[in-house]
């Protein structure tokens, strides 16, 4: 049986840049406003979500040909090396530190390292709900 | 201080850490010539600690390794531990030099041989050279843990495996028991330092721990020396390759029992139990494993129960020579003999031990079998080998002018002077020890006869080997030869090991009886006609004689039963355990998850329940809460009404939905209580969690066929009425309880200023409690691996049928 499922994919096209970017713009702001690396993440495995709703596990595999599990494992990598990182400065493991920079077009910005951190958690939460849910769905 | 000294200890490890990469890279040239550089440095580094441990002296040098908690890494050098030192590093460099030539470097995995090889000389020294109990714990599981490794090398081999795991489940339970001694000590004297354990030993007599504490540690050290009725992993332990057999199981491993034992004399040896315990049992080990090696047919099954026996025979010199330590001073002390023969023995054995285990590779390298009924007449095939087989042989069985004779009468003579000892009741059945010790002998010779005559005298049988015999290449060849010419130089000149190993090795075990003066060690051949000398020549007779009348009459069997009784008792017990664990998984491990939710839910009651009345904190405060607004009355309606529809519909598709709108209903209350972090989070999980269900639709049973069976549990019913009720109790009391100031004012103020981010959620998340996200998140990672591998596998497994 074929689906007529023209509405949702032309819809999804479109709508699935808009959210994606919407998770993105929602990783960054996460230390200011609501958001940050857990809700980004689950925010862009939606977008994933639809577009596997939309389409099937087969065209989304070939448009974005991602292990999830690779991105899980970077996640860690990230995460940990945050950790790690302030080995070097002669601090306690996981300590974060933050400073104000300038930057040519944006002006002024902050800049924290926790951002790797939640890049981390970024990349894992994509990762392992993508990681379940094609397990599960190509399980047949 | 970082020290070369630790560094030496912890050589091998950093050594086995190359071994696999320099096997891949550099194929051409055997890993073993590598390796080989290895102790050959550690041997000269510790010999040139001679000097400073002669007497009474000892090196002591301690690296902090986690100061703020207290723990240090102290290496300390001592007589004792310098003599185990020398061993484990000179044997192992003859061990690795042999094995060269006895693992063909394209047919063998060399990596694994010597990267195993490594971590037990590592874990050997450590072992020795260690002043921490728990380290020397932990050093003492790695070589449990090396030597499975090792006899499983060829694991391919059934028997491999099953000696592998025998000897591992019984030396790790013995580890288990001698860290439970341990522990017991540490609670009585408060320090894990052997040294500080010494000096506070007066402390531990009076304690009530103190048997307890000496039977564990007994029980370690006799599965780890193979001490009856514990020797039976031993045997099977031959099948590891043969240096392994060499290095593991005679010369090194298995004397860490016996160097526990020496340790621990100053401690525990006021005690009756501790002397008839040790000595009993090294002379029960001693005639035991003299007698099962005669029936022996397999040369290394021979040697095997000659190592038990002659462990045996060393532990009972200790456990003789702790009268000693009854007296003051050293003068007219004669029972020190004991302990300076027991050490002697200990090198003694080494060398012919080692060179015997050495020959026997040869022959099974060259013929092709190990059997002494298949085997004869190669002594004119394998001249050197037949030199080497004799010496080691001969000095085995306590035959002059070899280093066996010498510590053979020493034997002798502790275990005559022993029966003057006029406590423990040893002047009435003291008598024993010396009769024993005199069989036990006489057996010892006639295997020593077999070893050496089945295998090269009479007739050659060439049809029966599986190859063309012939000699050993140089190479194979030079170890032994080492060994065999360390026998006949300690033989000759026993003297020169007095002053620099045996005395102090016998100060670091008498440790206030040294300070008292020397131990005035004098070892020579001639001591007039003396009983000891009449107790060898009584031993050769005889020993002669049953060697003679045993080929011809094979009825040991008749008086000496073959006794398989302690290897049925482990195979039994292995089976039993094995019966009665599946038994009682299978009995609770349903594979049901609503079996496992009635575990978890009503244990978590009756925990909850039990510590909220339990420790009366059961409150109900309704001061402090704020009125029910209309919005949160519809939004809990709401709640309640979909739960339902979610427990009592018939249609899965109603389910999911109830269950969806179930969590938006909650992430409207986060956004009334205006927590939009939450409310976003809830959101989009609950999306992504509804997608996954409709995935998993696929894979479900039909829900009415279910349904059907499904009858009302009472059970089931009560318990989760309780979850329900324990949950809003705890609610309401701990909002009616306030101990503590809220911790959410620190985040509010700390969290722009600390960490420059106005938003407090992602803030403790990253920042504040960085630690608990990192680990979330690794349970996450795990999670998603759990799925896809169970899944995955379960397809692998699908597609096999």
């Amino acid at each position: 049986m074929k689906y007529n499922d023209i509405i949702l994919q032309t819809v999804t096209k479109f709508i699935s840049f808009l959210i994606f970017l919407f998770a993105v713009y929602i990783f960054f702001n996460g230390h200011q406003e609501p958001g940050g690396g857990f809700i980004g993440g689950l925010m862009t495995s939606a977008v994933l979500v639809l577009l596997l709703l939309a389409f099937d596990m087969e065209t989304v595999r070939r448009a974005l040909p991602i292990d999830y599990k690779l991105m899980t494992a970077i996640g860690l990598v990230f995460a940990v090396g945050t950790g790690v990182g302030s080995f070097f400065f002669s601090v306690p493991f996981l300590s974060q530190t933050f400073g104000y920079f300038h930057f040519p077009v944006l002006g002024e910005l902050e800049l924290t390292t926790t951002l790797a951190f939640d890049l981390g958690v970024y990349l894992v939460v994509i990762g392992t709900a993508m990681t379940i849910i094609q397990t599960i769905g190509e399980d047949k | 201080m970082f020290t070369i000294l630790h560094l030496a200890i912890i050589a091998p490890f950093l050594a086995a850490v190359l071994v696999p990469l320099l096997y891949k890279f550099i194929p051409r040239i055997h890993t073993g010539w590598f390796v080989l550089i290895v102790p050959i440095i550690l041997f000269s580094y510790f010999l040139s600690y001679l000097p400073e441990v002669s007497g009474t002296g000892s090196v002591m040098k301690t690296f902090e390794w986690i100061p703020s908690l207290g723990i240090n890494y102290i290496a300390y050098v001592d007589g004792l531990g310098l003599l185990f030192a020398l061993l484990i590093t000179g044997i192992g460099a003859l061990v690795v030099l042999y094995s060269i030539y006895y693992l063909d470097k394209h047919k063998e995995q060399l990596n694994n041989f010597y990267t195993y090889l490594l971590l037990f000389m590592g874990a050997m020294l450590g072992l020795t050279l260690s002043d921490n109990l728990i380290v020397l714990y932990t050093f003492w599981e790695i070589t449990s843990i090396s030597s499975f490794l090792l006899i499983s090398y060829w694991y391919t081999k059934e028997k491999s495996r099953y000696g592998a795991l025998k000897s591992l489940l019984i030396t790790v339970m013995g580890g288990f028991a001698l860290l439970v001694g341990f522990v017991l000590i540490a609670s009585v004297t408060g320090t894990y330092s052997i040294r500080g354990i010494l000096e506070a030993s007066d402390q531990l007599a009076d304690s009530p721990l103190f048997l307890p504490a000496m039977l564990l540690i007994l029980l370690g050290a006799f599965t780890k020396s193979a001490q009856f009725p514990f020797h039976i992993w031993l045997p099977d332990a031959m099948e590891a390759p043969t240096p392994v057999s060499a290095y593991l199981h005679s010369a090194t491993m298995v004397k860490a029992g016996i160097y526990l034992v020496a340790r621990m004399t100053p401690l525990f040896a006021v005690s009756a139990y501790w002397f008839w315990l040790v000595t009993g049992f090294g002379l029960l080990t001693l005639i035991w494993g003299s007698l099962s090696a005669i029936r022996q047919t397999d040369l290394k099954g021979i040697l095997a129960y000659s190592t038990v026996s002659q462990l045996g025979m060393i532990l009972s010199m200790l456990g003789a020579g702790a009268a000693a330590l009854h007296y003051d001073s050293i003068d007219n002390n004669a029972y020190t003999i004991a302990v300076a023969a027991a050490i002697f023995h200990l090198i003694n054995h080494a060398t012919y031990k080692g060179s015997l285990f050495m020959m026997v590779g040869i022959i099974d390298h060259e013929t092709g079998t190990r059997d002494i009924r298949r085997l004869g007449g190669l002594m004119t095939l394998m001249p050197i080998s037949f030199t080497i087989a004799v010496i080691g042989g001969f000095s085995m069985a306590g035959l002059p002018p070899f280093n066996g004779f010498l510590s053979k009468e020493m034997f002798f003579m502790s275990m005559v002077e022993i029966t003057h000892f006029p406590q423990y009741s040893v002047d009435s059945i003291g008598i024993l020890l010396p009769i024993v010790a005199w069989t036990a002998s006489i057996f010892t010779f006639v295997y020593c006869m077999m070893l050496v005559f089945r295998t090269f005298t009479g007739k050659l049988q060439k049809e029966k080997l599986p190859t063309k015999p012939h000699e050993a290449p140089f190479g194979m060849l030079l170890s032994p030869l080492i060994l065999v010419a360390l026998v006949v130089f300690i033989g000759f000149f026993p003297n020169t090991l007095v002053p620099t190993i045996i005395e102090p090795a016998m100060a670091s075990i008498m440790p206030e009886l040294a300070q008292t003066g020397s131990f005035g060690v004098d070892i020579y051949f001639w001591h007039g006609f003396s009983l000891e000398l009449f107790m060898t020549i009584g031993v050769v007779l005889l020993g002669t004689a049953i060697f003679l009348a045993l080929q011809k009459w094979n009825k040991m069997h008749v008086i000496f039963p073959e006794n398989r009784l302690f290897n049925q008792a482990y195979n039994r017990s292995l089976e039993g355990l094995d019966r009665s664990s599946h038994a009682l998984m299978s009995w609770h491990m349903t594979g049901l998850v609503r079996d496992y939710f009635i575990y978890i839910f009503s244990f978590t009651v009756v925990l909850l329940l039990f510590s909220l009345f339990g420790t009366g904190a059961f409150t109900i405060d309704v001061e402090n809460m704020v009125p029910v607004s209309p919005y949160e009355a519809i939004l809990s309606l709401v709640l309640v009404g979909s739960s339902l529809i979610l427990m009592f519909t018939r249609s899965r598709l109603k389910a999911v939905i109830s269950l969806g709108a179930l969590g938006y209903t909650v992430a409207l209350f986060f956004v009334l209580f205006r927590a939009p972090d939450l409310a976003l989070t809830q959101l989009t999980i609950e999306t992504v969690s509804v997608t996954l269900f409709l995935l998993c639709f696929y894979h479900f049973p039909q829900i009415f066929d279910a349904l059907k069976e499904t009858k009302f549990h009472a059970v089931n019913f009560v318990i989760s009425a309780t979850v329900g009720l324990t949950v809003t109790l705890i609610g309401l009391s701990a909002s009616g309880t306030r101990l503590f100031p809220a911790i959410s004012d620190y985040f509010l103020e700390n969290s722009y200023k600390e960490a420059g981010g106005n938003n407090v959620v992602n803030v403790i998340l990253v920042d504040f409690r960085g630690f608990d996200t990192l680990l979330e998140i690794l349970v996450l990672a795990i999670a998603s691996l759990g799925v896809y591998s169970l899944i995955k596998l379960r397809l692998a497994g699908g597609e096999n049928k």
